[in-house]
């Protein structure tokens, strides 16, 4: 259940998308990928090697040029 | 499992005296370690009797009352030395924002990058009979804070903690996983099976997440340092994957580390954010102790790394 403890997305600050729940997700190229896991963590800073998955990369990136 | 090797008087003693228990306690309380190993050693054992216990020793003694007072004198001289090695106060700032930055600040040796480029295989089977004794109780440690928690931090936790547990399904259960790559490996997948192989670093280790989690007063400690080792998580695991494909170990040990990858992804997030932020929403006290849970587990990581590479160099 929704609520304002428990949002069904958050936005982490120079990091990526967590999506909570089952979901569809389609990446850049147009693939559908399903999610697995309770929450997900989407990437935002487009240099995971995991997409569309977050696989902790943005952090290798300069802290200005982060999501 | 069955107890450990004695290391010294106190942990002979002690191990004896779990498997006999008619043997005199007062003599065990009497007996003093004979360095670090044998305190580690004992403790580690002492601890396991909440776990899974040891097929030699009668499940009671894990409240008998001169154990519980061995164990407590231990951990005291422990977290002192613990606390001892930590800075006495964590960052400013944003909570999130500061931890992060501590940790991506803090510059120890890599066993991931020397895994990924240059050890060898014999070298990687080294490192997984001694990351055995945690990750084959992987988050073990972390479900003894559950009732210990207010109720947003406890669900928060529950979140992570039931993707570590296969999400309901046994064979995606995460210490489950590293037991099948160990056996694919020819290494022996059972709980424990490695425990007197393993060095004082490794035991410190694994002791420091069985302290943490079996003393409520530490719960910030705990969830300090469960963030900061999924914060340094996901970007190594990717390396370990790497280095084991390099050699061309099974799939599925790799696959445990690669799920890691993604899985850490996300638990890094969480741990951070909603489960120790919400204990410092109500907790806002407990913020010192979370780094210095967070300094334990990347400096008992650099302890056991300089170790492991030192060791390979010679």
């Amino acid at each position: 259940m929704t609520s304002a403890e428990h949002p069904d997305v958050i936005v982490c600050p120079g990091g990526p998308l967590l999506l909570r729940g089952d979901h569809l997700v389609q990446d850049a190229e147009g693939q559908v990928h399903r999610t697995t896991r309770p929450v997900s963590a989407i990437c935002r800073c487009g240099k995971s090697a995991a997409q569309p998955w977050c696989d902790g990369t943005h952090k290798s990136i300069p802290r200005q040029q982060r999501p | 499992m069955l107890t450990p090797k004695g290391r010294g008087s106190l942990s002979e003693i002690v191990f004896e005296s779990m498997r006999r228990p008619s043997t005199s306690w007062s003599a065990v309380l009497r007996t003093l370690p004979d360095d670090d190993d044998d305190v580690q050693i004992t403790l580690w054992a002492l601890y396991e009797l909440h776990y899974r216990g040891f097929e030699d020793v009668d499940d009671a003694l894990e409240w008998q009352p001169q154990l519980i007072e061995l164990r407590r004198s231990l951990e005291a001289g422990f977290e002192q030395e613990l606390r001892d090695r930590a800075p006495a106060h964590g960052p400013d700032g944003d909570f999130a924002d500061a931890f992060f930055t501590v940790v991506a600040d803090h510059d120890g040796p890599s066993l991931a990058r020397y895994v990924q480029r240059d050890a060898n295989r014999e070298q990687v089977l080294e490192l997984l009979r001694l990351r055995s004794i945690y990750h084959l109780k992987e988050s073990d440690p972390t479900a003894w804070l559950v009732p210990r928690l207010p109720n947003s931090t406890k669900a928060a936790l529950m979140e992570l903690q039931f993707d570590e547990y296969g999400c309901g399904d046994p064979s995606a259960l995460h210490a489950e996983l590293f037991a099948r790559g160990m056996d694919a490996c020819g290494l022996r997948p059972e709980y424990g099976a490695y425990v007197d192989d393993a060095p004082v670093e490794v035991l410190e280790e694994n002791n420091a997440m069985s302290l943490f989690g079996l003393n409520r007063r530490l719960r910030g400690a705990a969830l300090g340092h469960l963030a900061a080792f999924e914060v340094t998580s996901s970007v190594p695991s990717r390396r370990i994957a790497q280095g084991m494909a390099r050699l061309s170990l099974p799939d599925a040990m790799i696959g445990y580390y690669t799920e890691h990858v993604e899985a850490d992804a996300v638990h890094e997030q969480l741990s951070v954010r909603t489960i120790c932020g919400s204990l410092l929403d109500q907790e806002p006290g407990l913020r010192d102790d979370m780094f210095f849970g967070a300094f334990t587990c990347l400096d008992l990581e650099d302890r056991f790394a300089r170790r492991m590479l030192e060791a390979w160099a010679a």
